[in-house]
């Protein structure tokens, strides 16, 4: 197989591999104040994701990462195009990351309800945002002939990309829901539980109609079995929330996720990028990709650490399989708040 | 101020600040796994203790270091897409390989670290702490490989078809001479910063415990804390003095290599605007405004030492600026092809002096401690504190020193290479951002770092003042059977 197609296939991959783990992490982040009722639950909430959040955040970074070495011009053209929108996705994952880390680092009220909010906004940011950033390149933005986009930000507020938001952001709220029933306990899973049937139930309509849509209007043929195998796995992981197999859920809901990001590369293949332009003016897989050694030498690198890398996250989270049961929390160690 | 400027301010204020953050991590997570290693290794409860108290601070750097990274990772896409387009084959490489070998290593495993406390076996969680500092380190070597890159450019050459410079040797680019001797002086800085926070906030912890006696803790307790903080001290005044000297040695060995490939930035270092042979070393020049060589004037000079320092020879002959800037018309055209000298000349020798003296620091607590001496003296306790930022600040301008001289060049130009890759930093901007909009997104990662910085100095100071936390009974029984540990 020719090495463009192969690195267009590992970039999908690692959005896959990003969306389906950070999405679980977003969907306890946004629910933070909705499963969890008080602080011992929002700690128990936190810690569910407190050793995996960092690593599955490097889904993301290495995505960049491989398509600024694969598709220069691709990583070019994408990042100062959707300029505004990317900010906005940085800076939530910015102020996110230090949210989980400091919020239990002080035993006090106002502290934790501050970086709480901090966590359930960061949380909904980026979990809208990608959906948009995603559809819009489904549909094509435009591109000049050198590459560049000349659209602005509210180019990218069209109602196709806008239920591309509400995609990400149901399956991800339905993960979350989904990842709290299987790792916690009591009032929090009950909560979750309810939260999970509900959000799986709205997921089923809005991803369904928005994969349609995409398919009709975008995509080719083939990608109707991805189209078909996502609407089949949102009934089935709606009809399994409502029977509480949590653990079964989670993988169809997973499956799912996977079978988006499999639409939206195959309508774009053999572009990257579609101009609305003109055609002519489309970053294809050719056109943007780095050269036949550059790719060559990722390729080994990518075969040699990337097996090494899903086992050892695998690993972790065998490790923390358990679930985490309020009754178990610590007494605070904490420092408590002293001014001045 | 136009979208490069601009730009180039932003890229300046993020990159600092994430580099603020960087090589205390990498630093300190290399000293707190020697710390739980000797912790696994003696049983000594002390070195358990000195392990949570610093693995704390780490933590709570590490996590605004990742935060800010993140930027950089998208950074060049953002505002630098015309660069990125001339680049990519080549600078892409070392950031992919970063994040598949360095950043899955360093998150997954800190993790497992973190979480992982009475629940892991010791060993495996002794080796955790391991792989995540190795992780910071590899990190570390990637990113200024790709660094490296924009100011030597190997392995590579440049496509007039594709416009872009394009990959011919990934072993070359990996082992880019410059790459060589950046990345042990980029290490042993971070060493250097590591020491000085564990042997300053020891070393006033130590002074501590022998001025004041404490009403709430036992004797016992107290000789307990005093133990701790003794060997931390040492420790870190230790770390701090080797490093140092390695700081020492390959910067002196960048400096040979500057003369060959950069011998404008060498110039402008020294603010030597003509030609000469046995050039004294400024220590002092007269502050200005105007970034023109001529106009500095020079107060403080050391004979001879600039060739020294540069050529190891007193008659060594050095370029100025001046000279070379004739030199570079001639290869490439009209155009000012000097940085600015005074931020050069000045950050250089910022970075030098706020080193050496943390130096003091090292050696007044390795004296003070001599044969089981314990300082007393508050002078002591105050010096160490108020060291502790200098290396910190003294990595900041080395940086400054090495970016900034290196302009107007984005990409260096190889002046001994055939290839003539090189990029000029206002060729590197983004072609549809707007200054508006590189304006907004300055103004927000300004105020979102700002605020953060404020919470991650309380969080620290907090956490320092604490002291060493107390560790309790080891728990016995199954680790796996155990709830799982809740550290957030």
């Amino acid at each position: 197989m020719e090495l463009a197609v192969v690195w267009f296939i590992l970039i999908a991959v690692l959005w896959t591999g990003y969306f389906v783990l950070e999405g679980f992490d977003f969907g306890v982040g946004m629910l933070l104040r909705i499963a969890a009722k008080n602080d011992s639950e929002r700690r128990v909430a936190i810690n569910t994701i407190g050793p995996v959040w960092d690593g599955n955040e490097v889904w993301l970074l290495t995505a960049g990462g491989a398509t600024f070495a694969a598709f220069p011009e691709w990583y070019a053209t994408l990042f100062s195009g959707f300029y505004l929108s990317l900010l906005l996705i940085l800076l939530a994952l910015i102020v996110r990351a230090v949210s989980i880390e400091y919020r239990s680092k002080i035993n006090e009220p106002a502290w934790r309800r501050r970086w709480d909010w901090a966590i359930i906004v960061t949380a909904w940011v980026p979990s809208i945002l990608w959906g948009v950033a995603f559809a819009n390149i489904v549909r094509g933005v435009p591109i000049d002939a050198t590459g560049t986009y000349t659209g602005g930000f509210f180019t990218l507020l069209n109602p196709f990309a806008l239920l591309g938001g509400l995609v990400t952001l149901s399956l991800f709220l339905t993960h979350g829901a989904i990842f709290l029933s299987l790792k916690t306990n009591g009032a929090l899973r009950e909560r979750a539980s309810l939260l999970a049937k509900v959000f799986s139930s709205i997921s089923v309509m809005v991803a369904s109609a928005w994969a349609v849509w995409a398919e009709i209007a975008y995509s080719v043929t083939w990608t109707w079995t991805v189209v078909i195998a996502a609407a089949i796995g949102l009934l089935i992981t709606r009809l399994l929330t409502e029977v509480g197999r949590f653990g079964w859920a989670f993988l169809t809901n997973t499956l799912v996720i996977s079978a988006i990001v499999v639409l939206i590369f195959g309508s774009l293949y053999p572009d990257v990028m579609p101009s609305t332009t003109d055609p002519a003016y489309s970053l294809t897989i050719h056109n943007a990709s780095s050269t036949d050694y550059t790719l060559r030498v990722m390729t080994w690198v990518a075969a040699f650490l990337t097996p090494v890398v899903v086992a050892y996250q695998a690993w972790t989270y065998w490790v923390f399989r358990r679930r985490l049961r309020v009754e178990d929390l610590p007494a605070h160690h904490e420092p408590t708040f002293r001014r001045g | 101020m136009d979208a490069l400027e601009l730009a180039r301010w932003q890229f300046g204020i993020t990159t600092v600040y994430h580099f603020f953050l960087v090589p205390l991590t990498i630093g300190l997570s290399v000293l707190v796994a020697i710390m739980q290693t000797a912790w696994v290794r003696t049983g000594n409860p002390k070195w358990l203790r000195m392990t949570r108290f610093f693995g704390k601070l780490l933590m709570i750097n590490f996590a605004l270091g990742v935060a800010t990274g993140i930027v950089q990772e998208f950074q060049f896409g953002m505002n630098w897409s015309e660069y990125s387009r001339y680049v990519g084959d080549v600078f892409g490489a070392p950031l992919a390989m970063e994040a598949l070998a360095a950043f899955f290593l360093e998150s997954t495993f800190l993790g497992l670290w973190i979480f992982g406390w009475d629940r892991l076996p010791k060993r495996i969680h002794l080796a955790c702490v391991w792989l995540f500092s190795i992780g910071t380190v590899v990190s570390a070597y990637f990113i200024i490989a790709a660094n490296s890159w924009m100011q030597h450019p190997v392995g590579a050459v440049y496509n007039p078809e594709t416009g872009r410079a394009e990959m011919t040797d990934i072993g070359a680019v990996l082992t880019n001479p410059t790459t060589l001797v950046a990345f042990p002086h980029v290490i042993a800085a971070a060493f250097l910063v590591a020491g000085t926070v564990v042997a300053g906030i020891a070393g006033a912890w130590l002074v501590k415990t022998q001025r004041e006696a404490s009403v709430k803790r036992t004797p016992a307790a107290v000789d307990a804390d005093r133990s701790l903080y003794r060997t931390a001290l040492r420790f870190g005044a230790v770390t701090m003095l080797v490093s140092g000297l390695a700081v020492i040695g390959t910067g002196d060995a960048q400096g040979q290599a500057l003369v060959e490939d950069q011998p404008m930035k060498m110039a402008a270092t020294e603010g030597i605007c003509d030609a000469g042979s046995g050039v004294g070393f400024t220590i002092i020049a007269l502050p200005t405004f105007s970034d023109d060589c001529d106009a500095m004037t020079h107060v403080i000079e050391v004979p001879k030492l600039a060739s020294f320092l540069f050529t190891h020879d007193v008659e060594g002959e050095i370029r100025g600026v001046n000279d070379l800037q004739a030199e570079y018309e001639d290869l490439y055209g009209p155009g000012d092809y000097s940085p600015n000298v005074p931020v050069v000349f000045w950050s250089f020798r910022l970075m030098i002096g706020l080193g050496a003296g943390s130096a003091a620091l090292a050696l007044a607590a390795l004296w003070l401690t001599r044969k089981e001496r314990n300082p007393s003296q508050s002078w002591f306790g105050r010096l160490a504190l108020w060291v502790i930022p200098t290396p910190f600040i003294a990595a900041s301008f080395g940086w400054i020193f090495t970016e900034m001289g290196r302009q107007p060049w984005v990409v260096y130009p190889d002046l001994t290479g055939t290839d003539r890759v090189g990029l000029q930093t206002m060729f590197g901007v983004s072609d549809g951002v707007t200054a508006g909009e590189v304006l907004t997104s300055m103004i927000a990662f300004t105020i979102v770092y700002l605020v953060l910085g404020v919470f991650w100095y309380r969080l620290m100071h907090r956490y320092a003042a604490e002291g060493a936390p107390e560790v309790g009974s080891e728990p016995t029984g199954d680790p796996s059977d155990r709830p799982l540990s809740f550290a957030y």
